[in-house]
């Protein structure tokens, strides 16, 4: 499944600031939508992205419906040691989605 | 034949009529939204202008997809750090748009994302620092195609 799309070096020094960019395929429906009938589209949007380096939480962003759909999101960390980035987007009718990444620090 | 197509044609009207109402709502944030939504980041602090730069083109296009950067000079050391960045719209049916949260693993203060814009707007940025600050700037956005946030 290629849902959600996380870019970020695969390599880094220790110390050094990396950029994440990170893609998730959601329709981000904002509630205030009618559809074809005129009845108003309920609300179907990611809350929340978290994003671990292993295991602790390093950056999280709280999103509302202003966010475009297919939620584009972009940030930096500091490369601290080798391990597992973990990327988890939170939404509304349960929705969750989890994606995983490797880094090696030199 | 003909009641049945008349009765067909009664409900859509009455569908109709029932969208109509179901529509019928404030189509912008008020001045009140967005002044609740801002205490509800900033906790009564009075936000502070400079420090905090908010980039986003004056002129849009296709307000459905707009990139937004918000940053601010920041050392993102345990003593002094941003907290927190935050985006608001004046007249999007929901003044929030995103909080991002940092801290001094995030080595830079920055966020980049995408937004829906409803009209031409003034969108606001917040950033919260570690000694309780509150920091703002804001630009103001044409919109030349506005997104269907309201259909």
């Amino acid at each position: 499944m290629n849902m959600a799309r996380i870019s970020f070096p695969k390599t880094a020094k220790k110390g050094e600031v990396i950029e994440i960019r990170t893609l998730i395929s959601h329709v981000m429906e904002t509630g205030y939508r009618p559809d074809a009938t005129g009845r108003v589209v309920p609300r179907d949007i990611i809350r929340r992205f978290t994003c671990r380096y292993n295991d602790t939480e390093v950056f999280r962003a709280d999103l509302w419906q202003a966010v475009a759909a297919n939620p584009f999101i972009s940030f930096t960390t500091v490369a601290t040691e080798s391990g597992r980035l973990t990327f988890t987007w939170d939404g509304d009718n349960g929705f969750s989605h989890t994606e995983t990444g490797d880094i090696t620090v030199t | 034949m003909q009641t049945s197509s008349r009765l067909l044609i009664t409900r859509r009207a009455a569908l109709a009529g029932a969208a109509a109402l179901l529509t019928v709502r404030p189509a912008f944030g008020t001045p009140e939204s967005l002044a609740a939504a801002i205490r509800d980041f900033t906790g009564g602090v009075e936000p502070q202008s400079g420090g905090v730069i908010l980039d986003l083109p004056p002129l849009v296009e296709n307000g459905n997809s707009v990139s937004v950067t918000v940053r601010m000079d920041s050392p993102m050391t345990p003593e002094d750090h941003v907290q927190a960045l935050a985006l608001f719209t004046e007249r999007n049916p929901q003044p929030n748009v995103a909080i991002f949260h940092l801290g001094p693993r995030s080595g830079r203060a920055i966020a980049t994302t995408r937004m829906r814009l409803a009209t031409s707007q003034t969108v606001i940025a917040l950033a919260k620092t570690s000694d309780g600050r509150i920091w703002r700037d804001q630009v103001e956005v044409i919109v030349t195609l506005a997104a269907c946030v309201e259909g």
